[in-house]
């Protein structure tokens, strides 16, 4: 077993490189993934390796990458579009709604879209507006759409492989404050014996709540469990890893066990990913439930300027305070 | 209609005798090759100084008119079809069915259209049972016809968002190395006047010029976005839009099938050996409403419409072949008897369209399924079969 330690970001650029090998019909298309590798490099090298037919600077316009990319699937090409940060993927809001979505649909089947759109999401990088935000809930209220999210090299590695080949339309959000992260990873597991797409993962077991992370969150509540286990609370922390279709085998198992939940997300508490799931924890785990399901986010303001970021963004106190409110009901 | 190469066009060559070059005062050129009187025009130059020419058998000039009459009685049987409470929807085509038959006849087989929802003239053009669409507009599907088989994209209702498809579809043929040959593949966009203001054509516009791909950008201009007229989207005529994208535009008269065959032809055989798009601006009329949820008599005077009937598509058509004497009484008799015969076959099987099974709603959301719809869809049948046998 080759294992190679790898930031997220080499490990996504890797598993790129992998799937224009494996399938000639897989094209990367994007504003600056050329030359320049893309802004945040994860498609570095790609253009110079495999030309300027596989991966294609386009434009600068976000609805015409995925209404082009939409015609490329129609022709038989699976397009994997980046679209450069999570604020700027509202252009692009339209073609990704009501035609990356509902072509299927729309065709009964007879048309597949199989799309990959990447997006680098979430804040901590001291950017500026537009750069930080956490569009997830768009995409997952969205009939048609799949949403799935990485929080480490490996997955980085294997989910982005397992995306393109999907013929599902997936829009594969990437937390760009991890991309400098480094992990194993195994470079040369066969895909299909990679962990499913769709399927959440405990990311460290416990027994005395359970907390649901993704994306650049796992990181936090990680920490925040370690933190935990330092004053005698074992947390349980599920990587949710698919937003949509939502996977909660896992969490409802947990917290059937545990009797406490807490949600953590960036993106705002209002509608959020976690108002979903608390409802459903709430549903399935009724009679176990020791206390309401709480949620830890971000706030329903915009995005703040960078110098207060840090408050805005759920960590590891904030984690904690929920816990223990968990136990203080 | 028989196939040969009727479209003979010749780049740069200057004016001949007999060859229009239609511009009167104030007006922007329009290619034109059958006059509103019924008047054959040999030829006309487009802005470029390339020189259109139509040169049809008899045999495709009846076809031509066959086409027409068709798809004006198919289109009207569909407006009535509406106003009996049987198709949730129409978008009449009535007025325009010279640009789309004219477009549509000048595809080849290996090209691909990209419609609007109202290109049923060119659909039944592209030799597409002319039921297809219906099923959209009665509310049983939302389309559900395969682009590839046919050739023929599902019709899109979001204004402008296929020219973009339409766009990618042919920088895919360009990267399947399908141009560069008289065999090659081209791909036609249909859109409208209201579409050029929508960011997603001029998207489409600076794609297809960038990456030099094998499209015709064809806007039938029927003066009308609803009811907002083409000034409120244009100051320049939208023809010449081309020229700032890198491409070439040019306008042809929308109500003469011949015009819009060679105007068209031209373009696609271009695009398919590696030219690069262009635009054609068909100049035509919107004659019916929007749709039938439309009542224009808001919003425009009658005067207007009247002027435009005169320029009316087939009746010129009937007048250039009775003045030369290439149909008769009977073979006009003969295509009204087919017109009818054809709409009353397309009413009996729009009234036999079965509505679908509720739960036929949960089908086809991913390719490969999602757990969660699964769920819901036996929650919902669960749900329904407890009313079976009751009297709700």
């Amino acid at each position: 077993m080759a294992t190679e330690t790898l930031t997220l970001g080499k490990a996504l650029n890797t598993g790129l490189r992998r799937a224009l090998e494996n399938d000639p019909k897989v094209v990367i298309m994007g504003e600056d993934v050329g030359k320049l590798g893309g802004v945040f490099r994860i498609t570095d090298g790609l253009q110079k390796d495999f030309g300027d037919q596989r991966v294609i600077d386009t434009p600068l316009a976000e609805s015409g990458i995925i209404g082009t990319a939409v015609g490329l699937a129609i022709r038989g090409f699976r397009p994997v579009c980046e679209i450069q940060f999570d604020g700027f993927v509202y252009p692009a809001y339209d073609q990704i709604v009501s035609q990356v979505a509902k072509m299927h649909y729309r065709s009964q089947g007879k048309v597949r879209i199989p799309m990959v759109i990447r997006i680098p999401y979430g804040g901590g990088i001291g950017a500026v507006e537009h750069h930080s935000e956490s569009p997830e809930a768009y995409f997952a209220h969205t009939a048609g759409l799949k949403v799935v999210t990485c929080a480490n090299p490996q997955d980085a590695y294997s989910m982005i492989q397992q995306a393109i080949a999907s013929d599902d339309p997936i829009v594969f959000l990437e937390p760009k404050r991890r991309y400098w992260e480094k992990g194993q990873v195994d470079l040369d597991a066969p895909l299909d014996a990679a962990y499913p797409l769709h399927s959440a993962r405990v990311a460290r077991a416990g027994t005395d709540a359970t907390v649901l992370a993704y994306g650049p969150m796992v990181r936090t509540c990680l920490d925040a469990a370690t933190a935990a286990a330092e004053d005698g609370r074992e947390l349980e922390v599920i990587d949710l890893r698919t937003l949509s279709p939502l996977d909660l085998t896992a969490a409802y198992e947990s917290v059937k066990r545990t009797g406490r939940c807490v949600v953590v997300h960036e993106a705002p508490g209002n509608l959020g990913l976690g108002s979903e799931i608390a409802a459903r924890i709430t549903e399935e785990c009724f009679y176990s439930l020791e206390s309401p399901v709480l949620r830890v986010t971000g706030f329903d303001t915009p995005y703040p300027a960078s110098r207060v970021e840090e408050e805005y963004l759920p960590d590891l106190d904030r984690v904690l305070d929920a816990v223990d409110r968990t136990f203080g009901w | 209609m028989a196939k040969g190469d009727p479209g003979v066009t010749t780049r740069g060559r200057r004016a001949a005798p007999r060859t229009k070059r239609a511009a009167t005062a104030g007006e922007p050129e329009l290619v034109q090759l059958l006059t509103p009187e019924g008047e054959r025009i040999e030829s006309a130059i487009g802005p470029d100084g390339t020189e259109y020419r139509a040169d049809f058998t008899d045999e495709e000039y009846r076809g031509l008119y066959r086409d027409l009459v068709l798809v004006r009685k198919l289109d009207a049987e569909a407006t009535a079809l509406q106003r009996q409470g049987e198709l949730g929807l129409w978008a009449s085509l009535l007025g325009q069915e010279a640009a789309q038959v004219g477009s549509g006849r000048a595809l080849r087989t290996q090209d691909m259209a990209f419609p609007t929802y109202r290109e049923h003239g060119v659909l039944y053009c592209r030799g597409i049972d002319p039921i297809m669409p219906l099923g959209l507009f009665r509310g049983v599907d939302q389309g559900g016809w395969d682009p590839n088989e046919f050739k023929f994209n599902m019709y899109t209702i979001v204004i402008g968002a296929q020219t973009l498809h339409a766009t990618g579809y042919a920088m895919g043929v360009h990267m399947d190395g399908k141009t560069g040959t008289e065999d090659g593949e081209a791909v036609i966009a249909y859109f409208g006047d209201g579409a050029t203001s929508q960011g997603d054509v001029n998207e489409a516009f600076v794609w297809a010029s960038v990456f030099n791909a094998p499209l015709v950008f064809f806007c039938q201009n029927n003066q009308y976005a609803i009811s907002e007229p083409l000034e409120r989207q244009t100051r320049v005529p939208l023809y010449q839009r081309a020229g700032g994208f890198g491409f070439p535009g040019v306008r042809v008269d929308g109500n003469d099938v011949l015009a819009s065959y060679a105007v068209t032809r031209h373009a696609l055989d271009n695009a398919r050996l590696g030219q690069g798009p262009s635009l054609i601006e068909a100049y035509t009329y919107r004659m019916g409403a929007h749709t039938t949820s439309d009542d224009p008599t808001r919003y425009r005077i009658a005067s207007e419409v009247e002027a435009w009937q005169a320029k009316d598509p087939i009746a010129r058509m009937k007048a250039f072949l009775t003045k030369q004497q290439i149909a008769d009484e009977s073979f006009f008799a003969s295509v009204d008897e087919q017109a009818r015969t054809e709409s009353v076959h397309l009413r009996e099987r729009v009234l036999a369209m079965p509505n679908p099974e509720p739960v036929t709603m949960f089908d086809h959301v991913y390719p490969n399924g999602s757990p969660e719809l699964d769920e819901q869809r036996a929650q919902f049948s669960k749900y329904m079969e407890s009313f079976e046998g009751s009297a709700h």
